[in-house]
């Protein structure tokens, strides 16, 4: 199986579903001349031209409206947010048009679009390009929401999103470009809604997504070295939630960690956390511990920002307190 | 040299196509106006809930610019759609029954008075977010030059929209790519209770076509004559040569902005609304008509009687629908069957 990039392996999706479908289009800035921001979409422009792989002005309200208004004609437009951060200037178009078409019409119009472009904290960029959107998409019912960690992934659910007929919010990790892994070839399909067991253990479980589905690996790492087993849970999508992968692995490790990039208040853990003491009470051994970002805008210090961020060591900590090792 | 100036005169007398056209566009502007007395009297009746925005003392703007279309041209617009789903031929009792929320409304009771829907007449809602509806439009002519058809999109929007941000970007975005669509600003003269010189730094909204490198133009929206060979031009220019156009209709509303909001006496007086109703649209139309001798006071009549039975049937049936089941609070949100599409393209 070969070896790709998470940037080639989203570039791998985009070219092999633009080749099965001329109704997807590429649309955004930087896309087309400049190969994209991130070098995702690079040689798309030289095999698809000008009409499928659309340059955008920055106009992100504009650009995420026509999207949505050609999606309501049965195109099926893949919208390239420079990064998320750029998509709050948008989420008029995400929230009150895609997400809302087909109930505010009784059924009559679906709204097959995908957005998609990098979330997260890179390194030193400062506040206004350090967060993680993840949980505010989450909320709107009409949308589906996916993070993939891995290059497979990242390909088999880009596909996924590409082919599903809702709106579908597609957040890359902006740390995760470089990293490689093994991609099948051809037609690589995720399902949407089905979590991933990336490691095995029985002492608990780090449920975790994109950027930090690495950071619980680590930590389960290092666990592993006190003779911890930790069961690594990557959501990769966010909703639909597999509530069944996540009670599943509860019902055997009855302890749990939520490692996340985003904010502590109303984010994605605050739901997965609910869910589990809703519907797995009696599975819990301990209460369920969070990792999240440090509830502040991201500073630009190196060493304030390493403070902000999730990380294993943290990961370690929430683990014990989990087991009661350390209060 | 005098064949062309002959042909660009309006004829003296128009041809009995010309007058069989104008009766529709009567009857329709008199539908729209019964219709919406009707609603605002069912809305203080409690029949009628929420926001709702009529259309009293517009109904030159819809019927002169989207009887221009074909059926296969897009129509989109703002949360004062009543008459526009109407004109684009929209049946009264399916817009009454949704202003009802009830289940045989457009949108099966859930959009309401703002969001008003007809896949199969291309009318592609009411939107409640000012200017929200705008590249939405410019997205349907987005797609019809994509896929090489030569179908036009229409976008309303209140001349208040032209300020907020989406008009500029998806007009921006039109010209630049020259899109087969028409945005109307229908110029009501007031967003709310704030009127266009308390809004906008230049008043004559169509100015701002140049920017974008399109036509701007402005017309008598109290004229349906007058709207539709502007909106004809303009659609000529979208269809034939892909090129969008800023057609400005000034027009006036006799109404409140909504129905809490009276008619005057706080940001605009009685005698400016008694001055725009002495050129009241259906007036204006009707003494054109009587001019080419076209109509007549039985005539009048006998229109005002057959729209009053369909308005007095729309509201009987809205009425008598049914509630939407229950169970359809959860429908809709998702597509039926996801991905249903990728399953049966790879079977």
């Amino acid at each position: 199986m070969p070896t790709l990039t998470y940037r080639d392996a989203l570039n791998q999706a985009l070219r092999e579903e633009l080749q099965r479908d001329d109704n997807v289009f590429l649309m955004g800035e930087e896309v087309a001349e400049y190969n994209g921001a991130y070098k995702v979409s690079r040689g798309l422009l030289e095999e698809f031209g000008p009409r499928r792989i659309v340059d955008t002005p920055i106009a992100e309200l504009g650009f995420a409206g026509i999207g949505v208004g050609s999606a309501m004609v049965g195109l099926r437009p893949v919208i390239e947010m420079m990064t998320w951060n750029f998509a709050l200037l948008a989420i008029d178009q995400i929230v009150n048009a895609a997400a809302k078409i087909r109930y505010m019409s009784g059924g009559q119009f679906g709204c097959p679009i995908v957005f998609r472009g990098p979330g997260g904290a890179a390194l030193q960029l400062g506040s206004q390009h350090s967060q993680a959107f993840e949980s505010w998409y989450a909320h709107v019912p009409g949308l589906k929401v996916i993070a993939p960690a891995t290059p497979a992934d990242a390909k088999g659910l880009l596909k996924s999103a590409i082919r599903d007929d809702n709106p579908v919010i597609f957040m890359e990790g902006e740390m995760l470009y470089n990293t490689k892994g093994e991609v099948p070839e051809g037609e690589h399909v995720v399902p949407i809604g089905k979590a991933d067991i990336k490691r095995e253990g029985s002492d608990l479980t780090l449920i975790c997504h994109s950027k930090t589905v690495s950071v619980a690996l680590k930590a389960a790492d290092q666990l592993g070295k006190e003779d911890i087993a930790a069961e690594v849970l990557d959501l990769r999508t966010i909703r639909p939630l597999d509530t069944d992968a996540i009670l599943g692995s509860v019902a055997k490790t009855h302890r749990c960690v939520i490692v996340e990039e985003g904010w502590p208040y109303a984010g994605v853990g605050a739901q997965v956390a609910y869910t589990i003491q809703h519907e797995a009470f009696d599975e819990l051994d301990a209460p369920i511990e969070r990792v999240t970002g440090a509830d502040v805008p991201m500073p630009y210090n190196r060493a304030l920002e390493k403070a902000a961020k999730a990380d294993p060591a943290k990961v370690v900590q929430a683990a014990k307190r989990a087991l009661y090792l350390e209060s | 040299m005098a064949g062309t100036a002959t042909k660009e005169q309006r004829p003296v007398k128009p041809d009995a196509a010309t007058l069989d056209e104008w009766r529709q566009w009567l009857r329709m502007m008199v539908l729209i106006r019964r219709f919406e007395e009707k609603a605002g009297e069912a809305y203080s009746l409690g029949r009628i809930g929420g926001f709702c925005h009529l259309y009293i003392g517009q109904e030159a703007v819809a019927v002169g610019t989207i009887s221009a279309l074909r059926p296969e041209d897009y129509v989109i617009s703002a949360y004062r759609e009543h008459g526009q789903a109407l004109a684009r031929g929209m049946s009264s009792r399916s817009v009454m029954a949704e202003l009802y929320g009830k289940a045989t409304g457009c949108s099966g009771g859930k959009g309401g008075s703002m969001h008003l829907f007809d896949a199969g007449l291309h009318f592609m809602g009411g939107h409640g977010i000012v200017g929200g509806q705008i590249p939405l439009g410019a997205g349907f002519a987005f797609a019809a030059k994509y896929r090489g058809t030569d179908q036009v999109s229409l976008t309303f929007f209140g001349e208040a929209a032209a300020n907020i941000g989406a008009f500029h970007e998806t007009l921006n975005i039109a010209g630049l790519w020259k899109l087969p669509a028409v945005f109307v600003i229908e110029n009501n003269g007031y967003g709310m209770g704030t009127s266009v010189q308390r809004s906008s730094a230049i008043t004559d909204l169509f100015e701002r076509a140049a920017s974008y490198d399109m036509p701007g133009v402005v017309v008598d929206g109290q004229d349906v004559v007058a709207v539709r060979k502007a909106m004809d031009d303009a659609v000529r220019r979208a269809r034939s040569d892909s090129s969008p156009t800023l057609l400005e209709v000034r027009t006036y509303r006799y109404v409140g902005h909504s129905m809490s909001d009276a008619a005057h006496g706080t940001y605009r007086t009685k005698d400016e609304v008694d001055e725009y109703q002495a050129r009241d649209p259906i007036l204006v139309l009707a003494n054109r008509m009587r001019e080419a001798g076209a109509l007549d006071d039985a005539a009048m009549e006998a229109i005002e009687k057959d729209v009053m039975a369909e308005v007095e049937d729309a509201l009987r049936f809205a009425d008598e629908s049914p509630e939407p089941e229950p169970e359809s609070l959860w429908t809709d949100v998702y597509a039926p069957r996801p991905a249903s599409r990728a399953e049966s393209r790879d079977n």
